[in-house]
């Protein structure tokens, strides 16, 4: 019998939702077949069996469980599938009878031979002995008279814990007449409550983290890109490997000998302190392959990488991102992002720095346009650029001598096909 | 103020001391000529002579024994075992001479000496030759037992230890040898039994100790990423402990997680936890955690070997656990 454990997909995965489960319970399946759908915080991916055999579920679909839990097991024939328990729902606090709770289990660290019953309960009756509340609770309780048996407890087990005590002692009323029940609140009959995916969750949290926590400002440019259109079509023409060359791409190599010129963009602001970064990696804001979200898929060391190599690396990297299948290190350690919605036809907008990055640079459509070339109106081609700056790491001079230094490259797109000069 | 490596730092405390000291030697295996196995005692012996750094034969019981006599009759010797796995050889010596002579002597002898001991796992040196025994000489009274994690601490802590009247077990993690950090230049000193806050925090405590605390200020980094405020405290001193940092914290933070690299069962986190319940059992709004190695004999496979000492991922998931949290994005 082999387990089916739930995989660790990336460095910070810890835990994973089976999404859709592609075979039955009790299906025989074989080597190399597709058995479910995994979700991470950042991707979802698809798991393979690596064992012929009946298939036999553990963790039901819509679970989230952490990295290394079994979810299923494969069988050596039909009738042996069947394990010996079947893994409960991850328990949920709320929902579990107070009567019945029991000492929490203990995970692998403590003592592997410590299978002795709890020490004693202790002996000292308070007025609350049937609540399971810490110590630290039971003593505010007693320092405000909150009453532990009229409060619920969030921590684990449903034990009261501090910030329980806090909110009861915060409204004295409540305690002492528990309001009916309010009809539970019940969604707009002309909303439909829908739950995010991880991803989304993620996206959610780490966004509002960012607009409330970061002091954005934002500087726009409009480039001529008459020059840099016609180079692409060159590459595309004439260079081996240069046919898919983007934009996005001129722009990548572009921000890369900028952020060398101004390092304090390339850097962080963490614990009061200024973290510079060594490394030049530069996240891609792309869309998933399948259903709604963000993914920033990051080329490595852009500084070091010539256009072609950084291309060809920026379009494997986003292509795996996508599919859901990223290797280590595709979606960490960027320094800074490009947002590109040019080819979805917006003139300019702002982008929301990822944090902990210090700038993230917002693409616009490239145009035809009125432009002026030495006193005479012309029809150009221009792209507007809008850059995102974290107020606490650089300035307005800077943000504004970084992107001038993005356009002047992007205006002037001989510098970007240089080749890089060895270290 | 330069940046150094953590054996530099350590070369420099030995070599200012015995510059300051001619009582001061050192005495351990491969340590002259060779100048160490992980090369803190780097040309000590030409600029001290024979003398003062002596080549021992393969003996650890008499390299200890040799020390222990020494220091009773006036020097101050300083031994480098090649790795704490081998001062299970001169144990007998540590625990009934050193750590017991002061007492047995009615205090009209002493030991003052330093065992230097670079120990932990990491480096597929299998099951033998990677032990954390924080704990073994942590018990001992009579012992005074030090762990540094930065290379500021371990010049200052080892002239401490020098200076110090009674035998010192010095515990170096192999694993930060080549750390690299500030250190002051010239004279200063460390006090033994002093913590070091490395981070202020206000969601949790997590005490740490040697390689761990180094560890555990990259969890509390990631920790802050789920919104979890830690505060870091590097135990540094293992045998006496800073009760006053470590209970003035969790006073504040009302939480406690405690990582070792060794095997937890009895281990420095079930000392640590005990003596927080008794002095701030009132303040406890969680159950006191612990995490440590696994409770095998450490593999070598390079996998399994890595699964088996505690991680900055497996210090992030522990402190979620004792917040009554599950992990990312899971609030």
């Amino acid at each position: 019998m082999s387990d089916v454990k739930m995989p660790k997909l990336s460095d910070t995965m810890e835990e994973g939702t089976v999404l859709e489960w592609k075979k039955q319970d009790g299906d025989e399946v074989k080597r190399g077949e597709v058995l479910a759908e995994i979700e991470s915080d950042k991707a979802s991916f698809e798991i393979e069996a690596e064992a012929d055999g009946a298939l036999h579920i553990v963790v039901e679909k819509g679970q989230a469980v952490p990295v290394g839990q079994q979810i299923a097991t494969i069988g050596e024939g039909a009738g042996e599938a069947a394990p010996a328990k079947k893994a409960p729902a991850k328990p949920k606090a709320e929902t579990k009878p107070k009567a019945e709770a029991e000492p929490e289990p203990e995970e692998q660290v403590s003592s592997p031979s410590g299978g002795g019953p709890p020490a004693g309960r202790g002996g000292e009756k308070t007025e609350s002995d049937g609540e399971k509340a810490s110590p630290l609770a039971r003593r505010l309780a007693r320092e405000r008279g909150v009453d532990l048996a009229s409060i619920k407890g969030s921590g684990p087990g449903g034990r009261i814990v501090k910030e329980d005590v806090l909110a009861a002692g915060e409204q004295p009323a409540a305690a002492e007449k528990p309001k009916p029940a309010p009809a539970a609140r019940r969604p707009e009959q002309d909303v439909e409550i829908e739950e995010p995916t991880r991803m989304q969750a993620t996206i959610a949290r780490r966004m509002t983290q960012s607009k409330t926590t970061v002091p954005h400002f934002y500087v726009t440019v409009e480039c001529q890109v008459d020059e840099a259109v016609k180079m692409r079509q060159q590459l595309k023409e004439t260079v081996p490997g240069a046919e898919r060359v983007t934009m996005t791409d001129m722009l990548m190599r572009a921000c890369a000998l900028a952020l060398q010129r101004y390092p304090e963009v390339n850097a962080s602001w963490v614990d009061g302190h200024f973290e510079r970064k060594r490394r030049v990696s530069i996240g891609l804001a792309v869309p998933p392959e399948k259903g709604l979200g963000l993914l920033v898929p990051v080329v490595h060391d852009v500084d070091k990488k010539d256009l072609v190599a950084l291309s060809i690396e920026a379009r494997q990297v986003i292509e795996r991102a996508r599919a859901g299948r990223p290797s280590p290190g595709d979606l960490e350690g960027g320094t800074f992002s490009i947002s590109n919605l040019g080819m979805y036809g917006v003139d300019e907008f702002n982008a929301i720095i990822n944090p902990p990055e210090a700038g993230i640079l917002a693409v616009g459509a490239i145009k035809d346009a009125p432009v002026v070339v030495d006193g005479q109106l012309k029809v150009g081609k221009v792209m507007r650029l809008t850059l995102s700056v974290d107020h606490r790491v650089y300035y307005g001079v800077t943000g504004a001598q970084f992107l001038g230094e993005v356009k002047r490259l992007v205006e002037n797109p001989v510098s970007l096909v240089m080749p890089i000069a060895a270290e | 103020m330069a940046e150094k490596l953590f054996r530099a730092a350590l070369r420099e405390a030995l070599d200012e001391e015995m510059e300051r000291d001619e009582a001061i030697y050192l005495i351990g295996e491969d340590i002259g000529k060779f100048g160490g196995a992980y090369r803190v005692t780097d040309g000590l012996l030409d600029k001290y002579g024979e003398m003062r750094v002596v080549d021992a034969p393969i003996a650890e019981e008499v390299i200890v024994g040799c020390a222990i006599g020494s220091a009773m009759t006036g020097l101050r010797p300083v031994v480098e075992l090649m790795t704490i796995n081998f001062s299970l050889i001169a144990f007998d010596q540590i625990v009934q001479n050193a750590a017991k002579i002061r007492y047995m002597f009615g205090g009209e002898v002493g030991v003052p000496m330093v065992i230097r001991m670079p120990g932990g796992a990491g480096h597929q040196l299998s099951s033998q030759h990677s032990h954390s025994f924080e704990v073994l000489y942590g018990m001992i009274p009579g012992l005074i037992v030090l762990a540094p994690t930065t290379p500021e601490d371990a010049k200052g802590m080892l002239k401490t230890a020098i200076r110090d009247e009674n035998p010192v077990m010095f515990l170096e993690s192999m694993s930060l040898y080549n750390l690299r950090g500030e250190v002051p230049d010239g004279d200063y000193t460390v006090p033994i039994g002093k913590a070091a806050v490395r981070r202020q925090g206000s969601d949790l405590t997590i005490v740490a100790v040697s390689r761990q605390a180094v560890l555990a200020a990259v969890a509390a980094e990631k920790l802050e990423e789920e919104d979890v405020d830690a505060e870091v405290i590097d135990l540094r001193s293992i045998r006496p402990l800073d009760w006053d940092t470590i209970t003035r914290s969790v006073r504040k933070t009302n939480r406690l997680l405690i990582v070792e690299e060794g095997w937890p069962t009895y281990g420095v986190g079930a000392e640590i936890a005990a003596g927080v319940q008794e002095r701030c059992f009132d303040d406890l709004d969680a159950p006191i955690l612990r995490l440590g190695g696994a409770e095998v004999p450490m593999p070598y496979n390079q996998s399994l070997e890595k699964a088996a000492i505690p991680s900055a991922d497996d210090i992030v998931r522990r402190a979620l656990k004792t917040i009554g949290r599950n992990g990312r994005g899971a609030a």
